[in-house]
């Protein structure tokens, strides 16, 4: 595993600026080292050159993997030495998430559910949360709802915010999937893409001036990865010295936008580099890889201060989402070659059947247990009531604003004039309580 | 949007063991869901909504008789020639199609253009003028409406898409602080007059906060930029020609729930229909009733009922169409006319649209008003998921409003 462009981070200590003998990222300027260094102030370790060179590419950045597809370990010193039970962990939540998503997916097919976004494919991201800490802060974008489960989020919990029932801690104000846990660190998710990704510097920011040794992790998506808000992001965690792990689900579509249509780069990884942050490319379908090389970018942010870039290549099996068809923009063969031949929960799999860790009898029956456990939660969650409907109002500010008083009050005497008009009876307290 | 077939997504669901999932009824049981529910046939409701009673509506054009029975197309030679059955969103495919096919400089692109759209708008185009013509952009709102406004700073004409018009913002700094200014702040040197934004807006029924908004006041707020607001397939075919071809940086506003909710005989000519006119559907005496887009069908509503419960109450409905700049001669004349206004938009009440019409209503017809203008918006608040029945400016809202200016 290396991280691309340490060098870059040299620019923190004087000295090793003068150290000429740095591996230096860019390939064709070791000659130029021995030329007059550039004193201009924009720039820290340039040197002058009679050679006129455009630069349109470097080096492509490899891509870090600990299994092949078969769960073979290749380089047993990069096995990560984790307990069984550490690794069945990790494989349960992959099962889980798999099913939940099928269930979830299909509820919203049969319309009981307004929409739903699945993780087919990439659930080896997994991995990534398994690197962390707990108390390390996550900054998501929507398709990451295995982080949350990992970190100890309930299927409950999963059903009621799809639900947008009572007990939905977003209070049914938002759409399926925007999950949130103040217990479990995990900001609430907001569909404008990109968003999240200044504020995760930003928050990292704080917790390195409250001198906690913890650090921000923020999940976004290639396409994302072109918005702005992705450029300001690293540009300020890398001046500010934020700890802060960016992490690219590069699942090689944005909506029906194919990667290649995104970008002309080399991925996401290499923009770090150009940003002076400390960039990797993993397996994405590797769930030993994404939670080592997660593991070694959180070392780097918690104890130097340094913001990382991982860039997980992977492949979108699903829809984007409920609203999607992606038949329209790619070939089922294309989807189908890609569940069957590079599919990161086998992986796993395979390599604890390897370690005789699992077989297919455990395997079979703990599908069986978690489908059932699943499902009653499923019907608990759809009997359940809507909030309270005072919640429109509340949370808009701290507290409600004369404006927003008066509009409770309207809203209340219609429902009162016109009760035929609401459906009370799914809310609780019908109404009784504006 | 398309939804997608169970089969399909039954053989992506199957990671790992497919043999384990047979059906729906398998996985779920009939135990724990409902009988009726368990078939494996239930559609969700398609991404853009229901709209239920636009096609009962008076408004919309019915027949090939009734959609030629335009005055405002006259002057375009379209009326003794072809309609052709179209949603909104066919209409808005064919408006572009048309303005693509009479403006060599003209392009179109935005997230997901190419394939079609995410709401199918763009459908068959790449195809038709070539992926130079019609293409995807990477996802990143206010790039591509700066370089929509690169484009148009050439003489081109760029018709950017912003997948929704909740995602616009991004953007905002563009649209407000350039395109706006760009010939005011040159002297008049440069102009930008070939920029059209295209966005769907408005509730859908299951949109939550970021798939539900009408940002209309926001642009409104911004000299420079006109803001245009259709509320039919045969509206907004003559409203988009005339906003791409208009000479000022215009943003165009779909309410997404009419894209296949809306079915008019449009015609298949080539046609415009003014900027900045609005349209009284109906005439009365009584009240006047202002809003746009999907709004118009909820006061078509709230007149009904209001004109049922009063005997002798007559409306008038308005279409303002355009936002910005709006028609106050037309509200003004049918508010001196009326004595009583009632204004309807989903968008907050506080600094929406109405206060801007209140205010120049005020200013205008102060001695004729028989009672104060009610406004009936969205709350002051997000627009919020499970409470959007509570939270929209519905048909019982519109309706009590106006009997509340009646009854003054
Ligand atoms: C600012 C903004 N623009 C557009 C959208 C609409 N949209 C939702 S998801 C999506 C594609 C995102 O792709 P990517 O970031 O690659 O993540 P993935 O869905 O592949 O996980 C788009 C365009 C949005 N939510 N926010």
């Amino acid at each position: 595993m290396i991280f691309a462009c340490r060098n870059v981070w040299s620019r923190k200590t004087p000295l090793n600026i003068l150290n000429r003998k740095t591996t230096r990222f860019w390939q064709f300027s070791t000659k130029a080292v021995k030329e007059e260094k550039v004193k201009f102030p924009g720039v820290t370790e340039s040197y002058f050159t009679d050679k006129m060179q455009f630069i349109q590419s470097v080096n492509p950045i490899p891509t870090y993997r600990v299994m092949d597809r078969q769960g073979k370990v290749l380089d047993p010193a990069q096995e990560p030495q984790v307990s069984k039970e550490f690794a069945l962990k990790i494989y349960k939540d992959m099962i889980t998430l798999n099913i939940l998503d099928l269930i979830l997916y299909e509820a919203q097919r049969q319309g009981r559910i307004s929409f739903y976004m699945t993780n087919y494919g990439e659930e080896a991201y997994i991995g990534s949360s398994a690197g962390l800490d707990s108390q390390d802060v996550i900054f998501g974008q929507y398709r990451e709802a295995g982080v949350l489960l990992y970190r100890g989020f309930t299927i409950d919990e999963f059903m009621n915010q799809c639900y947008s029932n009572e007990k939905d801690y977003g209070k049914g104000r938002q759409m399926p999937v925007h999950y949130g846990s103040k217990k479990l660190n995990f900001q609430t998710i907001s569909s404008p893409l990109a968003t999240q990704i200044p504020q995760a510097s930003g928050a990292a920011y704080a917790l390195k001036r409250a001198g906690n040794k913890n650090c921000v992790m923020c999940y976004f998506g290639e396409g994302a990865a072109s918005e702005g808000d992705f450029h300001a992001a690293l540009n300020l965690a890398a001046t500010m010295q934020c700890p802060v792990i960016f992490f690219c689900r590069n699942n090689g579509f944005a909506i029906s936008t194919p990667a290649f249509e995104q970008y002309k780069g080399d991925g996401v990884a290499s923009r770090g580099i150009g940003y002076g942050i400390n960039s990797i490319r993993v397996d994405g379908n590797d769930v030993w890889a994404v939670y080592n090389v997660t593991k070694a970018a959180r070392q780097l942010a918690v104890e130097e201060n340094r913001p990382v870039l991982i860039e997980a290549m992977t492949y979108r099996i699903s829809h984007h989402s409920t609203s999607d068809d992606s038949s329209a923009y790619r070939s089922k063969e294309e989807v189908e070659n890609w569940m069957r031949f590079d599919n990161p929960i086998v992986r796993l799999r395979r390599w604890l059947e390897n370690k005789n860790w699992w077989n297919e009898q455990e395997d079979k029956s703990y599908r069986t247990f978690i489908r059932k456990e699943i499902l009653k939660s499923f019907s608990k969650a759809e009997k359940l009531q809507k909030p309270s409907i005072t919640d429109l109002f509340n949370d808009v500010y701290d507290r409600p604003t004369p404006n927003i008083i008066i509009q409770r009050e309207k809203l209340k005497k219609l429902i009162e004039k016109y009760p035929n008009n609401y459906p009370l009876k799914i809310f609780k307290n019908e109404g009784e309580d504006l | 949007m398309n939804v997608s077939s169970l089969s399909f997504l039954r053989k992506f669901g199957r990671i790992i063991k497919p043999k384990n999932i047979k059906s729906t009824k398998s996985i779920f049981g009939t135990r724990i869901f409902h009988k009726s529910f368990s078939s494996s046939t239930q559609s969700p409701p398609p991404a853009e909504g229901f709209m239920p009673g636009v096609s009962e509506s008076k408004f919309i054009k019915n027949t090939s008789e009734d959609a030629m029975n335009n005055r405002e197309l006259l002057e375009f030679g379209v009326l003794d020639g072809e309609t052709k059955k179209m949603n909104l969103f066919q209409s808005i495919n064919d408006a572009m199609r048309i303005a693509l096919a009479t403006d060599e400089t003209a392009v179109i692109f935005g997230e997901d253009v190419a394939f079609g759209g995410v709401f199918r708008c763009t459908l068959g185009l790449s195809e038709m003028f070539g992926r130079d013509r019609v293409f995807n952009t990477p996802l990143t709102e206010q790039g591509i409406v700066g370089f929509a406004i690169g484009m148009a700073s050439m003489g081109h004409t760029a018709i950017a898409e912003i997948q929704f018009a909740d995602y616009i913002y991004p953007a905002f700094d563009q649209i407000v602080n350039e395109a706006a200014k760009y010939r005011y702040r040159s002297g008049g040197l440069f102009n930008v007059g070939g920029l059209l934004i295209r966005a769907p807006c408005s509730a859908v029924g299951h949109g939550g906060h970021y798939h539900s908004q009408s940002p209309e006041g926001y642009f409104a707020h911004t000299p420079g930029i006109k803001v245009v607001i259709p509320r039919s397939p045969i509206q907004a075919k003559g409203l988009l020609l005339a906003s791409i071809r208009d000479r000022n940086p215009i943003i165009f506003l779909e309410p997404k729930i009419l894209y296949r909710a809306a079915v008019e005989y449009v015609p298949i000519g080539d046609y415009e229909l003014p900027l900045g006119k609005a349209e009284i559907l109906k005439s009365g005496k009584d009240v006047t009733v202002v809003g746009y887009g999907s709004q118009i069908y909820v006061l078509e509503n709230a007149i009904k009922m209001a004109e049922k419960k009063i005997s002798g109450l007559s409306c008038e409905l308005i279409d303002l169409r355009t936002i910005l700049p709006w028609d106050v001669d037309t509200v003004v004349n049918s508010v001196n006319k009326t004595g009583r206004l009632v204004i309807a938009h989903e968008a907050p009440q506080t600094s929406g649209f109405a206060a801007e019409i209140a205010t120049t209503i005020t200013e205008n017809c102060f001695l004729r008003l028989e009672s104060p203008i009610q406004r009936v918006c969205g709350w002051d608040t997000p627009f919020p998921l499970v409470f959007e029945k509570f939270y929209v400016p519905d048909a019982i809202r519109c309706f009590d409003a106006i009997m509340e200016v009646v009854e003054f």
